[in-house]
């Protein structure tokens, strides 16, 4: 550690090639604000095919967006902002100096509504496998269920779930990296890495935690919602 | 030089307040996205994710509270979207303008 890093006052962390402490954070929070902007562009191509397709295709759009279960990705919308401010509680915490158990406990609090995201995203992504929604040869055969709900449309719905798998898959898989990433910084936290002066680790996993909310927030709308109103009621079933 | 980092500390009151704000956005979104608004549906469907993303990025993300290089950075990063979509855009979305 001594050729990595030197001990600024409070015995804290200071990479040697920094001058000091805000120097440090500032260089991280660039670095980390880069990595998401590449990230943003990485989810925008989707977005982009997304907007493409569905101006294309607007009738499937709608009949494929009814066939999600609103009330699934609703829950899931309130459980990812339920632990984006659970992880806003938590960087509070390394701030104020609230020690180790309450972060590891607000932590531990965002590990449990990820988990539970993730766990939602199972049985609805079962509920697709049941029903043959499923992008590929299969989804078109005339007698399937998918032919059957929306008939001449078909093909084009079959790129609708190509894209829903798509883009929720990408999202999840940020989920399951954001969940590793999760346990990482609670052995950290346990370890008592995080102090008012340099809580860079934690602040930056936050940054991406609350990015990956932020996608989300685009995704529910764009995917589930656009069926809604052509019956009145959300497409579960 | 001394410069530590002294962190700004937002208070729990504004962390709830975005948090109850972003509950009410969603509910928001369900709701209109019942109504018929024809084309309105998406534009408005927009209008609330893009507030609810940026409570998130200004107030828990700290970019309300972050320097002018990282304010940049989140600028710069929507731009370059706009810049993708808008330069797509020209062609597929005004294909059949003309009439053809």
């Amino acid at each position: 550690m001594s050729q990595q890093a030197h001990a600024a006052p409070g015995g804290v962390r200071l990479a040697h090639h920094f001058d000091d402490l805000q120097q440090q954070h500032e260089s991280a929070q660039l670095g980390m604000w880069a990595f998401m902007l590449t990230e943003i562009l990485f989810f925008g191509g989707l977005f982009l095919c997304y907007i493409v397709y569905r101006n294309l295709y607007p009738e499937a759009w709608q009949l494929a967006s009814h066939q999600l279960n609103v009330l699934m990705g609703g829950i899931n919308t309130a459980v990812l902002i339920c632990s984006s401010l659970t992880m806003a509680l938590a960087i509070r915490t390394a701030q104020t100096g609230g020690g180790r158990i309450p972060q590891i406990a607000w932590l531990t609090l965002t590990l449990i509504f990820g988990m539970a995201f993730l766990v939602i995203k199972y049985f609805e992504y079962a509920e697709k496998f049941e029903h043959g929604l499923i992008p590929g040869p299969s989804f078109i055969d005339p007698s399937g269920h998918a032919a059957a709900v929306f008939g001449g449309e078909v093909r084009h719905a079959r790129i609708f779930f190509s894209l829903y798998f798509m883009m929720t898959g990408l999202h999840a898989f940020h989920m399951i990296v954001g969940i590793g990433l999760m346990l990482w910084m609670m052995r950290c936290s346990w370890k008592g890495y995080f102090t008012p002066k340099n809580y860079d680790g934690l602040e930056m996993f936050g940054l991406y935690w609350h990015f990956v909310d932020v996608v989300w927030i685009f995704l529910f709308p764009l995917l589930y919602l656009l069926g809604a109103h052509a019956t009145g009621a959300g497409g579960a079933h | 030089m001394s410069g530590d980092h002294k962190p700004h500390v937002v208070p729990i009151s504004h962390y709830i307040g975005v948090f109850v704000a972003l509950i009410v956005l969603t509910g928001a979104t369900y709701w209109t996205a019942l109504l018929d608004l024809g084309a309105l549906n998406t534009p408005v469907a927009m209008t609330i994710a893009i507030v609810k993303a940026l409570l998130v990025v200004l107030i828990f993300m700290h970019v309300k509270y972050s320097n002018k290089l990282i304010q940049t950075m989140a600028v710069a990063s929507v731009l370059w979207l706009l810049i993708m979509f808008a330069f797509t855009g020209q062609d597929y979305l005004t294909r059949g303008w003309l009439g053809n």
